[in-house]
């Protein structure tokens, strides 16, 4: 087991490394970077003189030399001093920038997590062990939906909903009222309620897929030998459900972290983009669009990494469980 | 919101039964195969209706939808935001006409509120007129008409699902709109599919470093997370770029990265095909390995291949109307669904105006019939029920 | 007063259909027979016959979104007195569980899918002993490790902590083994116990299920295809085709003296060593079990097949004191209802 776990980190490592070429050039690949547009203003402020002021700004933003000796000296910076460069849109250090946002992101997305596993299991075991019931179809059918909906448009649905008919406020992380404000008991309650249409949104693609492949694997598990051996030895169909089918179901609810997560994260990058929420998302948009370079490349760098974390540890969780994983 | 298509073993492991013992033609056996499949399929109501309003959507939008369109897909109109139309039976003086009619409609502020209000103009009727005369356009480019499907007596102005934030006739563009949607899908997954089929089927047929080195980048590909690398790639695309070369981009960007998944299991598929005891039999009588490849794998991975490329479909298209919509994507003049719903960004503008978001209507509908498909053709060839 | 009655399992008229789109499958269709203490009765016959049926139908094991028992009853003599009616207890109640691994056990034909892949066989013994005998986990874990040697296993302490996949086949149809018996059941269902393994392990299986029997003298309800595996271990057999009982007698009359045309067909196709001796197949294949006739299932491939075979479905005729035949060659004898 522990040999599986160090091989594992070992793995990532050279896989961090690839993302990272990978985020950065993508970065580097349109023409020009930051300071290009900028060039038609200072050419007319400072005529001539504006090419060597330009690659002085170049040398200072660290914009100059060749692409492959920008790259190393932003992963060694990132590696020997935690330090991502700075956002030329904002003049801050995309550190800042990274851990503001970060957190909420996570944040959202582990609350997104849990309420699709939340959700996703009881509907997913009763819709197997009930087949063919009222319910399964009822939440096959809602399943089909949120699988179809682009999750920008339900979020606005929601949220057109929410305003007109429940009168809630929403965008945003909270209310006007209480930005700047201490936390508080209410503030908590505020956030809480604006967190509701996000985190259903988001979920909602996920958890589609969670409860049919919950029942398909149920199902395919029910018809197996195993199932009844335990039954002829006298156990309850509770028991035989709760206990030895679904331990082995339940596999692709631990694997989802690994791939529900990065599913989540895009998401999240969407919706909140429509619900005004200060995540990565939306940060990464307008790096994008504006090639603030470092901003993008450390955000698509550090979403991958905790996309990776996220796979391991639901592989790591994957092989605790199953234990003919374990001896592989 | 882009489900990464999730594929499972269960997806991959499939045997077909034949269904007449006795004929033991390998042709005939693949061809029993399908009417097999086929049969099966169309016992799921649901999967073959979805099948049916596919098709009729395809045929009819992708080759006609300047016929079903009201107004051409860039006119424009001094009414911005009006609501969809009322037709009419009876009048405002309550006599009751046959024919279907609307009256036209203006905006205007109320001056104390500033909001604004609808007004329709009673003094004169339009009639709905069906393959009535619109503007001018190509049919299927061979010659050029003016019949529309439905249209409305000289003078009137009639918009179907309302107009947009410039004045554009929402339903008209709706029907632009589903046109390259509809093929971006295919195009986008038709890439992914041969880039997942051959770099999947050379990393399970050859093995080894190759092997090895084309799983290491599926899964750094895999573990950044697919919008932010899709909003990446969209973001180089230079603003130069005509809008049909954009086009090629966009489906270039979301088929290179919806390849891996395909890829992968079109190895594992590989790898334990190999293993298979028909094949081994096959190998037994000295069948070369071309022969092996057609007769044996390539069928029996068919309805496999069929099966996810029906469930890849919608994926593609969710990912093009996000980008779109965020405006990284296609952009105007080109109209998809996504870019329809550019409009509809701001959430005070459609609390105002929900109207907008009857593109996402025509999305879901796609979207929902591609998914019963795939799941009716996914069960059909499935024998293990 | 003494109790001289020999029963445990008395099955009457047992019916258990399957309800298909395309019509209903009689598995099971009409049998009728008994299990006394300690004996071994074998049921055999070709696949589809419904001889697994039978035994899952006897525990109430019949998938119930497939099939279910549409008549007879199944008496079970929980105390040598008082039967109790296995048909009619819930099949989801706790009568029928108390029943199940306790006083009637089962083993299945393949081991490695019959195991739970992911509990060790300690766990899946102490299981049902803490279940059916209530022990504590200490009593529990000490029964495992002594069924465990009771089966043959070496090192019982080290195996009991094994998951399925570290075993053998062999080793694993022996785990099966003593996960049945650890609660002292009166019967063991065991349903192509061997059929799954090596004709070594087989022998070895077989042998191990008579030394176990010989101890602990539970009846033995061996149901397979192979005729020569029934030979070596019942006392007596019923013969199953198309979910009917076509014979049944003890093993003698079975082998050396039998009535029906399908049995005899059936010995005859058996391979014996040292014998340079024809094969001779069945011609024809088992009837589509969806749409049998009202005339004798057997007769489009019967040998002597009469006319009255082709119309109507023979009843039981008693052809020796203990040997009964569905069969009209024997119509002169006497009916038995």
């Amino acid at each position: 087991m522990l040999t599986y776990i160090v091989r594992r980190l070992a793995f990532m490592i050279p896989t961090l490394l690839v993302i990272s070429v990978v985020a950065f050039a993508v970065i580097e690949l349109p023409p020009g970077d930051f300071l290009t547009q900028q060039m038609a203003q200072w050419e007319e402020l400072y005529g001539d003189r504006a090419e060597v002021m330009i690659e002085n700004m170049r040398a200072i933003y660290g914009l100059d030399g060749s692409a492959i000796e920008r790259y190393y000296r932003w992963i060694t910076r990132i590696v020997f001093h935690g330090d991502f460069g700075r956002s030329f849109l904002e003049n801050t250090r995309v550190t800042d920038i990274i851990m503001n946002r970060v957190f909420l992101t996570m944040g959202i997305s582990l609350v997104t997590l849990f309420f699709t596993w939340i959700v996703a299991i009881p509907i997913g075991v009763y819709s197997a062990v009930k087949q063919y019931s009222f319910f399964d179809y009822l939440f096959t059918f809602f399943a089909f939906i949120g699988r179809a909906f682009p999750n920008f448009a339900l979020a606005l649905v929601l949220m057109y909903v929410a305003y007109t008919y429940f009168d809630w406020p929403i965008g945003g992380l909270m209310s006007r009222s209480f930005r700047g404000e201490p936390l508080s008991m209410a503030k908590i309650a505020d956030v809480a309620r604006h967190m509701v249409i996000p985190v259903i949104v988001i979920g909602t693609h996920g958890l589609a897929g969670l409860v049919r492949v919950l029942r398909a694997m149920i199902l395919d598990e029910m018809n197996k030998e195993y199932v009844q051996t335990a039954r002829s030895k006298g156990l309850s169909e509770r028991v035989v459900i709760w206990k030895h089918v679904f331990i082995i179901a339940c596999q692709p609810i631990v694997s989802t972290i690994g791939w529900l997560l990065p599913q989540i994260v895009s998401g999240a990058a969407i919706v909140s983009i429509v619900m005004n929420l200060p995540t990565t998302g939306e940060a990464l948009l307008s790096a994008l669009t504006n090639q603030d370079m470092y901003v993008a490349a450390s955000f698509i760098l550090v979403l991958s990494t905790l996309t990776l974390i996220g796979t391991l540890i639901s592989d790591l969780l994957l092989a605790f469980i199953d234990p003919r994983i374990r001896y592989n | 919101m882009i489900k990464s298509h999730e594929y499972s073993e269960k997806d991959v492991d499939m045997t077909v039964e034949v269904e007449v013992p006795g004929k033991k033609d390998p042709q005939n056996i693949a061809q029993s195969q399908w009417k097999l499949i086929w049969r099966r399929f169309k016992k799921h109501k649901l999967a073959k209706n979805s099948l049916i309003i596919l098709v009729l959507l395809y045929i009819g939008l992708v080759g006609f939808a300047e016929f079903f369109a009201v107004h051409d897909r860039t006119d424009i109109f001094r009414n911005r935001y009006l609501p969809p139309q009322t037709i009419r039976f009876f009048d405002n003086e309550g006599n009751f006409h046959i024919r279907p009619f609307i009256y036209n409609r203006t905006q205007q502020m109320d001056p104390r509120t500033w909001s604004q209000t609808t007004v329709e103009d009673y003094s004169q009727r339009y009639h709905l007129r069906l393959f009535a005369r619109g503007f001018e356009y190509q049919l299927l480019g061979l010659f050029t008409t003016d019949i529309h499907l439905l249209g409305v007596e000289e003078g009137g102005q009639l918009f179907l699902l309302g107009t947009d934030q410039l004045g554009r006739c929402i339903f008209s563009r709706i029907m632009f709109g589903t046109r390259i949607s509809l093929v971006i899908g295919l195009t986008g997954v038709f890439i992914s599919m041969i880039l997942g089929v051959v770099i999947g089927g050379i990393s399970g047929l050859v093995g080894g470093i190759v092997d090895d080195a084309i799983q290491r980048l599926i899964e750094v590909l895999m573990s950044i997370p697919h919008i932010p690398l899709w909003m990446a790639f969209a973001a180089i695309v230079p603003d130069a770029w005509s809008p049909l070369q954009v086009y090629f981009a966009i489906t270039l960007i979301l088929s290179i990265i919806g390849w891996t998944g395909l890829a992968r299991v079109v190895r594992s598929k590989f790898l334990s095909l190999r293993e298979m005891d028909y094949v081994t039999a096959a190998h037994s009588f000295n069948a070369p390995m071309f022969y092996i490849i057609y007769k044996h794998l390539i069928p029996n991975f068919m309805s496999f291949l069929l099966v996810n490329l029906t469930l890849a479909i919608p994926t593609m298209i969710l990912a093009e109307t996000a980008l779109s919509f965020l405006g990284i994507g296609l952009r105007p003049p080109v109209v998809s669904l996504g870019v329809l719903l550019q409009g509809a960004q701001n959430f005070q503008t459609v609390s105002m105006h929900p109207w907008l978001l009857f593109p996402v209507v025509m999305v879901i509908v796609i979207v929902l019939c591609y998914n019963f498909v795939g799941d009716g053709l996914r069960d059909a060839a499935d024998p293990y029920q | 007063m003494e109790n001289t009655n020999k029963k445990l399992l008395e099955v009457n008229n047992l019916k258990t259909y399957f309800y298909q789109e395309d019509g209903i499958v009689k598995a099971v269709d009409d049998i009728s027979f008994h299990i006394d203490k300690g004996e071994t009765i074998g049921i055999v016959g070709e696949s589809g016959c419904g001889k697994s049926i039978t035994s899952l139908s006897v525990l109430r094991l019949v998938p119930r979104n497939k099939g279910k028992i549409a008549g007879g009853t199944i008496k079970y003599y929980i105390d040598g007195e008082n039967p109790i009616d296995i048909t009619a207890l819930d099949p989801r109640g706790t009568e029928v569980r108390k029943i199940r691994g306790k006083e009637i056990a089962m083993i299945f034909q393949e081991p490695m899918t019959s195991l739970h892949p992911v509990f060790t066989v300690g766990n899946q013994i102490i299981e049902v002993v803490r279940l059916q005998l209530g022990m504590t986990k200490k009593e529990a874990r000490e029964r495992a490790i002594e069924m465990l040697r009771l089966v043959g296993i070496a090192s019982p302490e080290q195996r009991v902590d094994n998951y399925p996949h570290e075993l053998s086949g062999g080793m694993r149809q022996r785990v099966m083994i003593a996960m049945a018996l650890s609660c002292d059941p009166n019967l063991l269902i065991a349903d192509e116990p061997t059929t799954a393994l090596d004709v070594t392990i087989e022998a070895q299986i077989l042998d191990l299920m008579q030394d176990l029997q010989n101890r602990i003298g539970m009846a033995i309800m061996f149901i397979t295809h192979d005729l020569q595996v029934i030979g070596e271990m019942s006392d007596r057999v019923n013969v199953m085709y198309a979910g009917k009982i076509v014979e049944t007698g003890t093993i003698d009359d079975i082998y050396h003296n039998s009535k029906h045309p399908y049995t005899q067909g059936l010995l005859k196709s058996i391979p014996q060593i040292g014998e340079k001796k024809r094969l001779v197949p069945i011609k024809g294949t088992v009837p589509n079990t969806v749409d049998l006739p009202s005339s004798c299932y057997f007769a489009p491939r019967c040998e002597f097949a009469m006319e009255i075979c082709h119309k109507k479905e023979p009843p039981d005729f008693k052809v020796g004191s203990e040997q009964i035949a569905k069969c009209w060659l024997h119509k002169s004898r006497e009916e038995v209802s």
